[in-house]
C-alpha cells in the first residue's frame, strides 16, 4: 500500500469481525488485517467477541441487546480503535450503543468511548489514516453496491470508490440506483421474505444492467443476500467483498461458488 | 376507515401480485425520488432549512398547549369558531351537526387524511349527506370504493387505463360515453363534472397542512386548486386539522413551505398556497359565511413528552414513502390504514394500536432512505425500532421469532460457547455445501432458499480459528 503517513496513527487496532466473516468468509477478515496491516497498524482479533447485538437490538430485544454491548465494550476496551468490515455492525458500535446506557451513566461514558473509536474499515483506511491508493490488481468490471447502514450512519460513499480507483485492470460501472437498499435488513429477510424477494430482484436486475462481471460491497449479508439472488437467477456475476479486491485478494472463490481447482461433482 | 394492518402479508401477498399495481410503483420509485433530489440541489441552503423546520416544529410541539389557545383566540376574533374534539367520535358528532345546521345535502371535500382517519364520509353518507371528494386522485378511488395509497397521491396506485375504465363507468350516465385515452382529456372530463358539484355543495370541508397561532390562519397546499373552490363556494367552510398543524407564524410558515414541496413533489412551491382566516368580513367579494376550524386529537397529546414524540413533527409530505423501498415493493393498501410508508409505521401503531398494527414497523430493514429525506428530520428507523420494543415487551413479538433470539442471545452472552457452535455450523456447511459453493435449499433456511441460494461458508474453519492458528502463538 502506497501512501503519505499521517503524523498520528492509530498504532493498536482491534479488528471486530462480524458474525457473519467468521462463520461464512473468513477472507475478508483477513483482507482487512492485510489492509490495516499495510497501512501500519498493529491488529489484535480480541477473543471474546461475538457479535454486536443488532438481531436483538432490531427485535426489540433491549436487555439482551444491553448484555451483549457491555460483553463488547469490555472486549474492545484500551484499544486505539476498533474497526469492522461492515457499516452495519460498525454503526452499531459507533451509533446505537450509547443511547443503549441512557440510564447508567458510567456504562454510557464507556459505550460513547467505544463509539467515537469504532471505525468500518473503508472510512478508516481512508478517513482516518489517509490511505489514497492500494498496491491490487483485478481484472474486470465491477459495480458497487452502497449497504445502507454504511452510507447513511458512516457516509462510506467515496473511501472505496477511491481506492477501488487505484487497483490495477480494475473498472467500475456504476448501477442506476447503487444506494438502494437490497432487502436483506437482518433478520427482515426471512420475515418478511416476500418484499425481502422483490427488493433483491430489482437490486439483482440493476447489477445486471450495468454489465459488470462483479458485485462488490462493503457488508457481507447484503452480499449473501444479493449473491444468492443473482445464482438463483443464473446471472454470471462474481460478487466479493471489497476489502478482499484491495487486498489483493481477488483470486479466491467469489461468494456462493466453490474454491477452484476442487473437484466439481459428478453431473447426472 | 377499517383497518386490515393485522393481515399485512396476506396484504403483501395481494400486493406484489397486481401487475397494474406493481407498473404504477415503478414510475412512482424512478419519479418522486428524481425530482425532490434535483430540488434539493438546486437550493444550497436546503439541509440548513430543514435544520430549521425541525426545530420549529419541535418548539411548536414543546409549546403546543400556548399556540393551540393563541390560534383559538386569532380564530374567535376573526369571527370563526374553534372546536375541540379529544377523538374521533368527536370530530364526526361535531361535523356532522355542523352539516346538519345548513341543511346540507352535500359536502365538497378537499384532500384531508384527518378526514379519513376519523371515517367522515361513512359517517356523513350514514346520515344522509353526501360527501364529494374533490382531488382529482381522491375524486378517482372514491368513484372505485378504494382508500387512498398514499398522503399526497390518492390514486398513484392505479394507471391510466384503469382511471379510464373507471370514468367511463361512472359518467357515461352523466353523458360522456366515450373511453377516453389522453391524460388531459381525463382531467378534463373530472373537471367538467365536479365544476357542477361545488357550485351546489352546502358545505366545504378540508384539511390544513398547517394552522398560525399568530394569525389563526389554516394553510392549504394544492396542486389542483379544488381547496379553493371548497371553502369559497359554499356557506360553511369547515377546517378539520389534527392539533399538531399548529406553528407559531407565517415567518415559520415561509421555512416550512420551503421545504415541503420540493420533498413532496421536487417543486419549489405548489401550484395553490391559500391562508383561510375567518369569514367572509364585509366587503369581501366571495368566502363562506360560516367558518369552524375543527382540532382533532385522537390520541396525539399521550404522545408527547415521549419517546416517539418526534413523529409529530410530520408534515405530510409522502417523501418517506416515496424513497421507502418497502412502499416501493408493495404500495400503500398493504398497510391497510390511512397512513402507509414509514411515517404511516410510526403512526399507524399509535393511532390504531400496535395489537392491530404490530407489522408495520417490524416490515423494514432500517435502510434509513426515509430519515434522510425527511423535511423535518424525524429519526423514523429509531421509531419504529421502539415500536418493536414496545411489542417486545408486551409479548407480542412472534413466539418463533422470540424463541429464536432467546436461544441465539443464550449463545451470544457466552462467548466460549458460541464459538464452539458457530466452529460446528461453519464445518457441518462448509462440508456439505464445499461442491455447489452454495445451497439451493436447507432445513430451518427456507425463508432464505425459497428465494435465493445461500452460500456455504469458505472451507478452512471459522475465521477464530483460522486467526487462533496462525496468530494465536505469536
Amino acid at each position: 500500500m502506497i501512501s503519505p503517513a499521517p503524523a498520528r496513527r492509530p498504532q493498536r487496532v482491534a479488528l471486530f469481525v462480524t458474525c457473519l466473516v467468521d462463520l461464512f468468509r473468513p477472507s475478508v477478515g483477513f483482507a482487512a488485517v492485510k489492509l490495516l496491516e499495510d497501512a501500519g497498524c498493529t491488529v489484535e482479533v480480541p477473543a471474546l467477541q461475538v457479535c454486536c447485538g443488532q438481531p436483538a437490538y432490531n427485535s426489540g430485544d433491549r436487555a439482551t441487546t444491553r448484555d451483549i454491548g457491555r460483553q463488547v465494550i469490555a472486549a474492545f476496551e484500551g484499544y486505539d480503535a476498533v474497526v469492522a468490515p461492515s457499516g452495519s455492525c460498525g454503526g452499531m458500535l459507533a451509533h446505537h450503543y450509547p443511547g443503549l446506557f441512557d440510564d447508567d451513566p458510567a456504562m454510557r461514558a464507556r459505550a460513547e468511548d467505544l463509539a467515537g473509536r469504532s471505525h468500518e474499515l473503508m472510512s478508516f483506511l481512508v478517513d482516518v489514516l489517509g490511505v489514497e491508493r492500494v498496491a491490487a490488481r483485478y481484472d474486470g468490471a465491477a459495480t458497487y453496491h452502497d449497504s445502507c447502514s454504511g452510507l447513511r450512519e458512516l457516509g462510506v460513499k467515496a473511501q472505496p470508490r477511491r481506492l477501488l480507483a487505484s487497483v490495477e485492470g480494475l473498472k467500475l460501472n456504476e448501477m442506476a440506483s447503487p444506494e438502494v437498499c437490497c432487502g436483506f435488513g437482518g433478520t427482515f429477510c426471512v420475515k418478511y421474505p416476500e418484499i425481502s424477494n422483490a427488493m433483491v430482484s430489482e437490486k439483482s436486475a440493476d447489477i445486471a444492467a450495468t454489465g459488470a462481471d462483479t458485485l462488490l460491497a462493503g457488508d457481507l449479508g447484503c452480499l449473501m443476500n444479493m449473491a444468492g439472488k443473482l445464482q438463483r437467477e443464473g446471472r454470471p456475476v462474481a460478487v466479493r467483498h471489497v476489502a478482499e479486491v484491495l487486498a489483493g485478494m481477488g483470486d479466491i472463490a467469489p461468494i456462493g461458488e466453490p474454491e477452484r481447482g476442487e473437484p466439481e461433482p459428478a453431473k447426472t | 376507515m377499517q383497518s386490515t394492518s393485522h393481515a399485512f402479508n396476506e396484504n403483501v401477498d395481494h400486493a406484489l401480485a397486481d401487475p397494474n399495481l406493481q407498473d404504477s410503483l415503478g414510475k412512482l420509485k424512478v419519479g418522486f425520488s428524481e425530482r425532490r433530489r434535483q430540488a434539493a440541489e438546486r437550493l444550497p441552503e436546503f439541509e440548513a432549512l430543514r435544520d430549521r423546520a425541525r426545530d420549529i416544529k419541535n418548539h411548536a410541539l414543546a409549546n403546543l398547549d400556548f399556540y393551540l389557545e393563541e390560534f383559538e383566540r386569532k380564530v374567535v376574533a376573526l369571527g370563526g369558531h374553534v372546536h375541540w374534539a379529544p377523538t374521533a367520535a368527536d370530530a364526526r358528532d361535531i361535523i356532522l351537526k355542523l352539516c346538519q345546521s345548513m341543511g346540507a345535502r352535500t359536502v365538497a371535500k378537499s384532500k384531508s387524511m384527518v378526514a379519513d382517519e376519523i371515517a367522515l364520509n361513512e359517517h356523513l353518507e350514514a346520515a344522509g349527506i353526501a360527501p364529494i371528494e374533490t382531488d382529482l386522485g381522491e375524486y378517482i378511488i372514491q368513484l372505485r370504493h378504494e382508500p387512498p395509497s398514499h398522503i399526497i397521491a390518492p390514486a398513484v396506485h392505479l394507471t391510466k387505463d384503469q382511471v379510464a375504465d373507471t370514468f367511463l363507468e361512472h359518467h357515461a350516465k352523466l353523458g360522456f360515453t366515450t373511453r377516453l385515452t389522453e391524460r388531459n382529456d381525463l382531467v378534463a372530463e373530472a373537471r367538467y363534472v365536479l365544476r357542477q358539484k361545488f357550485l351546489d355543495a352546502d358545505v366545504g370541508l378540508t384539511g390544513a397542512n398547517f394552522l398560525i397561532a399568530e394569525t389563526g390562519s389554516s394553510i392549504l397546499v394544492t396542486n389542483e386548486g379544488n381547496a379553493d373552490l371548497s371553502n369559497t363556494l359554499p356557506r360553511m367552510h369547515i377546517v378539520l386539522a389534527s392539533i399538531e398543524k399548529v406553528i407559531p407564524t407565517l415567518e415559520d410558515l415561509a421555512t416550512l413551505l420551503r421545504v415541503l414541496a420540493r420533498s413532496a413533489t421536487g417543486q419549489e412551491s405548489s401550484a395553490y398556497t391559500t391562508l383561510n382566516s375567518g369569514p367572509r368580513r364585509p366587503g369581501d367579494l366571495d368566502g363562506p359565511e360560516h367558518y369552524h376550524v375543527v382540532l382533532l386529537d385522537n390520541g396525539r397529546s399521550s404522545v408527547l413528552g415521549t419517546e416517539m414524540q418526534d413523529v409529530l413533527r410530520c408534515i405530510r409530505c409522502g417523501a418517506c414513502m416515496n424513497h421507502c423501498p418497502v412502499y416501493g415493493a408493495i404500495g400503500g393498501h398493504a398497510y391497510g390504514w390511512v397512513y402507509p410508508g414509514p411515517i404511516g409505521a410510526v403512526l399507524t401503531p399509535q393511532l390504531i394500536g400496535v395489537e392491530e398494527a404490530g407489522n408495520l414497523p417490524n416490515a423494514s430493514t432500517f435502510c434509513g432512505r426515509c430519515e434522510s429525506v425527511c423535511p423535518v428530520r424525524i429519526p423514523l428507523p429509531k421509531l419504529m425500532r421502539h415500536w418493536r420494543e414496545r411489542e417486545f415487551e408486551r409479548h407480542l413479538t412472534p413466539a418463533a421469532v422470540r424463541q429464536g433470539l432467546a436461544l441465539w442471545g443464550f449463545f451470544a452472552r457466552r462467548p466460549a460457547l458460541y464459538r464452539r457452535l458457530t466452529g460446528l455450523a461453519n464445518r457441518v456447511l462448509a462440508l456439505f455445501g464445499r461442491a455447489e459453493g452454495r445451497y439451493r435449499a436447507l432445513p430451518l433456511a427456507g425463508g432464505w432458499t425459497r428465494f435465493r441460494d445461500l452460500p456455504a461458508p469458505q472451507p478452512g474453519g471459522t475465521f477464530h480459528s483460522q486467526w487462533a492458528r496462525k496468530r494465536g502463538a505469536r
